[in-house]
């Protein structure tokens, strides 16, 4: 057997001088070529003493049959390939592109346990066969036979398509519910068009429905539809409406204009694609100097994109670069386009113009003091190092919190401090029938933990419904 | 497809009305609430209030006033035409009960907004005294139909063409200078026009109500971009609101914020007018 490659195929992708032009993707994706000599690269792992899975595939949060699927692309059986991916995973081409990989999959990888080797290119494999099969167009499965029982979905993020095609390949008869005009949740208002094509998003989209999925948009759950109503209708009530809510620092000034939630700053781009402003309706406003607050993979996607708009991009963070919760891959990426990075730093107040545009922002500066909960050593103010910047647009990206809508109509659910749904482990909610998952649950998550959820949720939902376990053990008190 | 238009008023030269197949925001909708719509896949998405709901026959009415772009495209829309999307009924319902008298000042379009709310405060049996304000008699809209349902209804116009000769809010003060006495004023209006309600009532301790308008795009409490200060606090007018204390509301603020876009509208209404097709060229 020929030597294995020690490091990934490299997957081609745009220059950062050519990219910071466009809006299109930064990695072109694998030709087969290149895909069949990565898929050389699997040892092809059997589980370990005990486990079900072999490691990738217990690191793998929706459980893809990694091994399987990696040998149909070496055997260029490109087919197969996603047919096996598919039977664990509904969002592929999404997955292949912005899951966190290293953490999951590609963290407990055996062949990257070896010195001097990187992981197979597990995420970038998967990416390859959901776009071969994109391009193809896709296989339409065969129907179930239809149980009769019907299932209620609120919210078209990733938990809620993933529990939603789970459970039409089971036989039920499931509707999604969503507020915005477009279904996708954060893969189609927040994720960033160059990182994510919203073309790839649709089509997706078109492949839950094409499992006899429903989907309804404008429906406010709480609002147009209440939950209780649901209960009526449907047999089974699955809450996936994600953790939207933006969160600001309450600091002198935040309500200056130029200053973005980083939610308004990428729904405009994204969902109403203001950057096609005027042959799109919705504008957007960016001045020259733009301050990116935070140092998540939200704070990256709004740098990246007002780098694409042409302007000069600042990071303020409070901590260090190691600390950073973005994707490694993500603040290169920003890096390499130019982004400024500033650290220890964080804004104390705005101050305005004559006509209420911000025009600049005092700063202090942090050390890095005792580790804090977390583990990460908690950033201290010093004192006296405030200082003025210029600055005309602000984008606060210091996260998110679970969306009330629902939770404040449906007073019986019971929710955390941190207004996160509780559920149990099969996420059961302290009302029979009910059932929740994704950000709701976890305040922050990521696509496929909120998938992971959407797919427990389907499977619990299954028992529950044909019978094999009626148990309802979490219920509220009082 | 989308929400059918079934009929189209005009209620004036610039404002017309439109009942809209809506049947799930028609079984829902409250006084006070508003929908957001998007006229088309390129639409911008914006707030409008709920003037009228008929469950029986699964409609909506609502009354926009031409702005800018959107609601100019919007009017020009005829019965049997569609709009692509209508989510709602979104924000909080008025707090409807018994408060005794109660004045309901309306201004411009903001007449239409508060006929759904004179018809509710009525209903809850108060003495309701209704106040409209227009730029001359042909922009006053909705006068009958909200008379039928006011114990006393009065007129304001800037240029005196109708009832009182200027603001109403000059009016309102008119009317409780001479004596009479409320427990409660909403109004509804432009910016300028809630401010100068709210300082007019603020002497005399009159609760006082404003529907806020600022610009929005989910209206579901994710982006932020409604955000208003009440009381020195921000709160989201989409989901906390839109009625809010006047006393308490930065109505400069919220002027500032909502002239974020004046360039960015200026640039859609002339893309818009080459294209609208209408011969007076808008
Ligand atoms: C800018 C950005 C970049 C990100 N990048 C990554 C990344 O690269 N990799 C990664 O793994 N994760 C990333 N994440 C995190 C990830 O997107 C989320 O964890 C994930 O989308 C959560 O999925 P969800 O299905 O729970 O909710 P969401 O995706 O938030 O979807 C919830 C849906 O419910 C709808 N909804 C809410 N309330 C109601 C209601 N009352 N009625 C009807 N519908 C309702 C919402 O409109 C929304 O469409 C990113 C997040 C953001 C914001
Ligand atoms: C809760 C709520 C209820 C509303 N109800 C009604 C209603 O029943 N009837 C109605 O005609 N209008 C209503 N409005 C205002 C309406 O949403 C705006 O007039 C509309 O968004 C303007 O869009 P446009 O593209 O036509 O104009 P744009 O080109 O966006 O703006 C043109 C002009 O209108 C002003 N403007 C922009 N957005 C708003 C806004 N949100 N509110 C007020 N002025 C704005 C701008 O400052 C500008 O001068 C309501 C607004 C809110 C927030
Ligand atoms: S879904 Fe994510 S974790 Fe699972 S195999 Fe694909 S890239 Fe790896
Ligand atoms: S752990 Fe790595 S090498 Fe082993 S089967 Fe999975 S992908 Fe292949
Ligand atoms: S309109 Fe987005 S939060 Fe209110």
């Amino acid at each position: 057997m020929a030597k294995i490659r020690e490091k990934k195929v490299p997957m081609p992708e745009q220059s950062a001088e050519e990219r910071i032009k466009n809006v299109k993707e930064v990695p072109l994706g694998y030709t087969p070529e290149m895909a069949i000599e990565e898929a050389k690269r699997c040892l092809q792992c059997k589980p370990r003493e005990g486990k079900e899975f072999p490691p990738c595939v217990e690191g793998c949060p929706v459980n893809v049959p990694i091994p399987q699927f990696i040998l149909a692309i070496r055997e260029g059986r490109f087919d197969d390939a996603i047919k096996i991916i598919k039977e664990r995973n509904s969002l592929p081409a999404t997955t292949g592109r912005v899951c966190p990989w290293e953490n999951h999959c590609e963290k407990a990888c055996t062949l990257g346990k070896r010195q001097g080797y990187e992981p197979v290119a597990i995420g970038w494999l998967e990416r390859f066969a959901a776009d071969y099969e994109r391009a193809k167009g896709f296989a339409i499965p065969p129907k179930p036979q239809p149980n009769g029982k019907k299932v209620a979905i609120i919210g078209s993020g990733p938990a809620g398509l993933t529990a939603a095609a789970d459970l039409a390949k089971k036989g039920y008869d499931v509707t999604v519910f969503e507020a915005l005009h477009e279904a996708g949740g954060v893969l189609v208002y927040g994720i960033p068009e160059f990182r994510l094509p919203k073309e790839i998003v649709k089509a997706e989209i078109e492949y839950v429905k094409s499992l006899g999925v429903k989907i309804l948009t404008d429906v406010v759950i709480g609002k147009t539809i209440t939950v209780d109503e649901l209960l009526e209708e449907f047999d089974a009530i699955f809450i996936a409406t994600g953790a939207g809510l933006p969160n600001f620092m309450n600091i002198p000034g935040e309500n200056l204009n130029g200053i973005y939630s980083a939610n308004e700053f990428l729904t405009r781009l994204n969902l109403m694609r203001a950057y096609e402003f005027p042959k799109y309706d919705t504008p957007i406003k960016v001045g020259e100097r733009v301050a990116v607050i935070g140092g998540g993979n939200v704070a990256m996607d709004c740098a990246r994109w007002a780098r694409r708009l042409g302007k000069e991009v600042y990071i303020v963070y409070r901590r260090t670069g190691a600390e950073m919760p973005a994707r490694k891959e993500e603040i290169e990426r920003a890096k390499e386009e130019g982004v400024h990075f500033m650290f220890l730093t964080a804004p104390t107040r705005y101050i305005g113009d004559e006509k209420g545009w911000v025009k600049q922002m005092e700063c202090i500066k942090f050390e890095l003091g005792e580790p804090d909960a977390s583990g990460r050593r908690r950033p201290v103010p010093i004192k006296g190092s405030e200082f003025i910047m210029d600055i005309d647009t602000v984008i606060v990206a210091i996260g998110q919190s679970p969306n009330p809508l629902v939770p404040q109509t449906t007073p019986k659910l019971k929710t955390t401090k941190w207004g996160t749904i509780e559920v149990d482990e099969e996420l059961r909610t302290s009302v029979e029938r009910i059932w929740a998952g994704g950000g709701i649950v976890r305040g922050d998550s990521t696509i496929i933990l909120a998938m992971g959820d959407g797919r427990k949720a389907a499977l619990s939902i299954d028992k529950y419904l044909s019978g094999q376990d009626r148990s309802w053990k979490f219920k509220a008190e009082g | 497809m989308g929400y059918l238009i079934v009929k189209k008023v005009d209620l004036a030269p610039t404002i017309k009305k439109f009942e809209i197949q809506a049947p799930l925001i028609a079984k829902k909708g409250k006084p006070g609430q508003f929908v957001i719509l998007r006229i088309d896949e390129k639409g911008e998405r914006i707030p409008l209030a709920l003037m009228d709901t008929s469950p029986e026959k699964g409609t909506i009415t609502i009354a926009a006033l031409e702005a800018g772009k959107t609601t100019k495209k919007l009017n020009s829309l005829k019965e049997g035409d569609y709009i692509a999307n209508v989510a709602g009924p979104l924000g909080k319902p008025a707090e409807i009960a018994y408060y005794g008298k109660v004045a309901c000042v309306g201004g411009g379009v903001g007449i239409a907004c508060i006929y759904p709310e004179v018809k509710a405060f009525k209903k809850a049996g108060n003495y309701v005294v209704s106040i409209l304000g227009a730029r001359n008699k042909d922009a006053l809209i909705l006068k009958k139909e909200i008379a039928e349902f006011s114990d006393e209804i009065y007129v304001a116009t800037y240029d005196g063409s109708e009832g009182f000769h200027g603001f109403v809010h000059l009016l309102l003060k008119k009317l409780i200078e001479e004596g009479k006495h409320f427990d409660l004023v909403l109004a509804v209006g432009s910016i300028p026009m809630m401010k100068s309600v709210a300082e007019t009532t603020r002497p005399y301790k009159i609760k006082t109500i404003a529907s806020l308008n600022p610009i929005m795009i989910d209206g579901t409490g994710m982006c932020g971009c409604c955000r208003v200060e009440v009381g020195g606090e921000t709160k989201f007018a989409c989901v906390d609101g839109p009625e809010f204390d006047a006393h308490l509301v930065d109505f400069d603020l919220l002027m500032t914020r909502n002239r974020r876009y004046i360039e960015e509208e200026r640039i859609a209404l002339e893309e818009y007018k080459k294209v609208c097709g209408c011969k007076e060229g808008c």
